[in-house]
């Protein structure tokens, strides 16, 4: 029988895409037989807006990349400006980046878990996540004001130290956090159907996985061991006590387990910082104008999504000459359309929601 | 902070095999257009140094040059690597593409043409735009890019 | 009392018109009309409240509250969502084959009603008494296969191309288990009239001695009104609704309701066949029997609400695996062994 393949076209507009992300695949039946990604709906020009703002006005903008863990995202900016103008940041400001830092990492891997969920089929799943994130931003939005586009990093340290109703309310979320965690298990992680479809699906072998640059869960759940607060501890990352969740297949099942796992590994650390936490200052002595000597620093951070680096030059004027930002979710995409080749159109919505891509760091 | 250089006699190893090279101060690599290929090669194919990440892929506009900027890391080893390549020819600027050593720069590497107009020679199918429309005039992140509207022009 | 209201509004009927002199063809026929309108009126106010209902359940074990605000415990909203969804513009796609574009949405109803003329709502409570009344059941209940796929074809789009080939797809290896399923039972009454199958439950429900065929029958009833964890052919996720993407406004409620009376009739049908129909349980008979159909028939939506929010959808290879591989050999070795426990029982005589 003479059959001919077809296009469909996936996006701009779906609601599995998870923003504006476009997919154009070519189909013969239901399989895949050539997908390719087309980003770019909701490109802003960020790097080129930053040229024409101050280092610290920047900060803002590099919320509104991942918007899912934006702290993580200011985190990455500030500290490649730090490491630029060799600012050492104060103890306790570190360790208030790294509690709502890794508050932040939870709150993105519930939007992730639960999401994955609905891509899935399973609807419930998705309110489930996003009751218990709403603590997560009440918790953080006790600290900056702000629920989700929080610019609380500043160049030198933070915008303002912890209140003091924030201690009590995050060792009562922390605490039940492992509860959560085992409600999605049940609800999501143990149901044979949602095991069946992901499991053996959209398999990443730890070569291709280093091969494309990946990073993040997505490369982790290959099984290789690379996250930067492990191998390249920034901050004061060497201070904890934590594992590194890793998988065993590489497949989509393993990248969606792998960030329920990292969840309760961000409580351990969590536990860790709130006991630790010197009293102190929470700014270092940074001029009220930021000018760098002439130069560039690349710095990089383990945001929820991947590495997430940021690279800046300065040509000694209070603007930044030069900003990149190395987005994860943007390069984690690269393999998608050799990854969804042969697998049927529901593993390509299976694929592209185990990588956990945010659209606005996609496109930047 | 501890320190994630390469180690220098393996530094000055490379220094021997690639004359054109220049090592800055800080650690980081400058080659030539020319050697890219080779010395991206030797360097990841090299037990000794098995840079086989390659994270970050950018390039910077300076007033007399462009310049590439590649950040790799060896998983293996730990090691990080900055290498930059200086095109004076702002004009046609060129480079070799790094696709064929790691198809992680397939991406990077259209983002760059799209919106510093770099050219990545060498591999099929580029350069060719990714997150601008495949009409749009000009490459943005280029200092000399005019456009309208600028509240800042 | 309440037993007998419908047989009795009926029987007035009846005796008010031959009083009026009426003959009695044109009697019989009028009485028929006025059974079939209850019934299209029954089925559509029961979708609204179905609608309502599945929000409700959706929001309770979602954690949320669900639609609460128009009218008492909002009551009303699917009606102001229909309400605003008659106020929509129909859309036509380009390249549309408008005439069944259009009639689609309009015949979704037939099925259903087909269907609800010859189930028995309660004792001698059936539209039209049918001797081969499964039989029938089930060759209407595959027709709206045909108008799923005949919308997702007309719609001119390739997402409800591939819903509609999906819905034919899954109808094909869904029915199969779904007939041997109701066979076991069928074999056990030796009849496919629903009422005699209803009396027969007397002295034990079917889901009992056919607690298979009732799984079985479940399983390809969930598939058969594509709901999760079989709902790939509207799959939101994926291809957005399949068959119902292209249609805007009433079109698109026609189908949405009609989806609820396809959850409907697979209930009813799981009332009549397994769970003893308008019989009542534990000599409950204080309660009317059309009380107690509804009352099964709504346990049964519950189930299938239950499940859809909590399940996952599955891949349309597994789905196409799972008919086949699991369910028809199941449905198969039932029949089978209804077959050797039926010789056996009739040998040692505990059963004629």
């Amino acid at each position: 029988m003479k059959t001919e393949t077809y296009t469909l076209n996936l996006g701009p507009q779906h609601p599995s895409t998870h923003g504006v992300f476009r997919i154009i695949l070519e189909l013969d039946g239901e399989t895949v037989v050539k997908a390719t990604p087309v980003p770019g709906y909701l490109h802003r020009g960020i790097e080129k807006l930053a040229e024409a703002r101050t280092y610290t006005q920047v900060i803002p903008y590099t919320d509104r990349m991942d918007y899912m863990a934006a702290m993580l995202m200011n985190w990455g900016y500030v500290a490649a400006v730090e490491k630029l103008m060799d600012i050492e940041v104060p103890e306790r400001a570190e360790y208030v980046r790294v509690i709502v830092g890794e508050l932040s990492r939870i709150a993105s891997h519930m939007i992730a878990t639960g999401a994955y969920g609905g891509d899935i089929g399973a609807l419930t799943a998705f309110t489930y996540t996003f009751r218990d994130r709403e603590y997560v931003l009440d918790l953080l939005e006790m600290v900056s004001g702000s629920r989700m586009t929080f610019s609380y990093f500043r160049i030198g340290g933070v915008a303002a130290d912890l209140p003091e109703e924030f201690f009590p309310a995050v060792r009562k979320f922390l605490g039940e956090l492992p509860a959560m965690c085992d409600e999605y298990d049940g609800l999501i992680t143990g149901n044979e159907i949602f095991q069946a479809r992901t499991k053996q699906v959209g398999i990443i072998t730890p070569e291709m996985g280093i091969n494309y640059s990946l990073s993040g869960p997505t490369l982790r759940g290959s099984g290789v061991n690379y996250d930067l607060r492990k191998v390249r501890p920034y901050g004061i990352y060497d201070r904890f006590d934590f594992d590194v969740p890793l998988g065993q297949n590489g497949d989509c099942f393993d990248r969606f387990r792998i960030r329920i796992d990292e969840m309760r590994q961000c409580k351990r650390i969590i536990e860790q910082a709130l006991d630790q936490i010197p009293e102190g200052p929470i700014m270092a002595k940074v001029p009220k104008v930021i000018k760098p000597p002439v130069g560039d620093a690349y710095a990089e951070v383990e945001s929820s999504k991947g590495v997430y680096g940021c690279y800046v030059v300065s040509d000694g004027s209070p603007k930044p000459y030069r900003v990149h930002f190395r987005r994860p979710s943007y390069i984690n995409l690269g393999y998608l359309g050799k990854l969804c080749e042969g697998w049927k159109i529901a593993d390509v919505i299976a694929i592209l929601g185990s990588i956990d891509i945010v659209l606005g760091e996609v496109d930047c | 902070m501890a320190d994630y250089n390469i180690p220098a006699e393996l530094m000055e190893a490379l220094k021997g095999k690639f004359s054109g090279i220049e090592i800055m101060e800080n650690g980081d690599v400058i080659v030539p257009a020319a050697d890219l290929m080779a010395f991206m090669t030797e360097i990841k194919e090299n037990p000794d140094t098995a840079m086989d990440f390659l994270t970050n892929l950018t390039a910077s506009d300076y007033k007399d040059r462009l310049e590439t900027v590649y950040n790799l890391v060896s998983i293996t080893h730990g090691y990080t690597l900055t290498v930059k390549v200086k095109l004076e020819d702002k004009e046609n600027p060129q480079v070799p593409s790094l696709c064929p050593l790691w198809d992680g720069a397939s991406w990077q590497e259209r983002e760059t043409y799209d919106l510093m107009g770099i050219v990545f020679t060498g591999y099929p199918g580029h350069p060719t735009r990714i997150l601008l429309d495949d009409n749009f005039k000009g490459h943005p992140l280029r200092k000399d890019y005019q456009w309208e509207g600028g509240r800042e022009a | 009392m309440g037993e007998n209201i419908f047989v009795g509004i009926a029987t007035w009927l009846r005796g008010l018109l031959s009083g009026a002199g009426v003959p009695d063809m044109w009697n019989d026929t009028i009485l028929l009309v006025v059974k079939l309108v209850a019934i299209l009126l029954f089925i559509l106010v029961n979708a609204l409240w179905l609608v309502y209902m599945e929000r409700r359940v959706c929001a309770f074990m979602q954690s949320r509250l669900g639609p609460i605000h128009v009218g008492p415990k909002g009551l009303f909203q699917t009606a102001a969502d229909i309400g605003k969804l008659l106020g929509k513009e129909i859309i036509l796609p380009k390249g549309a084959d408008l005439l069944v574009f259009l009639l689609m949405p309009v015949v979704i109803f037939i099925p259903p009603l087909l269907i609800f003329g010859v189930l028995p709502f309660g004792k001698n409570m059936v539209a039209i008494d049918m001797n081969i009344g499964v039989f029938y059941l089930l060759a209407i209940a595959s027709l709206s296969t045909i108008i799923f796929w005949a919308a997702g074809w007309a719609s001119n789009n390739k997402y409800s191309l591939v819903g509609g080939m999906r819905s034919v797809a899954q109808m094909v290896s869904y029915e199969l288990p779904l007939i041997l399923a109701l066979l076991g039972v069928i074999m056990i009454t030796g009849t496919l009239n629903l009422n005699t199958i209803v009396d027969s439950q007397k002295s034990i429900w079917f889901v009992f001695t056919q607690p298979i065929a009732f799984l079985v029958y479940l399983i390809a009833g969930m598939a058969e009104t594509n709901r999760t964890p079989f709902c790939l052919v509207e799959g939101e996720s994926e291809i957005i609704a399949g068959p119902y993407t292209e249609y805007s406004g009433m079109g698109f409620a026609m189908f949405f309701l009609a989806e609820y009376a396809n959850v409907m009739i697979i209930s009813a049908m799981c009332t009549v066949m397994f769970l003893g129909g308008w019989l009542a349980p534990f000599g409950l008979d204080f309660i009317p029997s059309w009380l107690w159909f509804f009352l099964k028939m709504y346990l049964m939506i519950f189930v299938f609400m239950w499940v859809r929010w909590t399940y996952p959808r599955i891949r349309v290879d597994q789905l196409m695996g799972f008919g086949w591989k699991v369910l028809v050999p199941l449905a198969l070795a039932n029949i089978f062994v209804t077959g050797v426990g039926m010789y056996i029982f009739r040998a040692i005589g505990w059963w004629s």
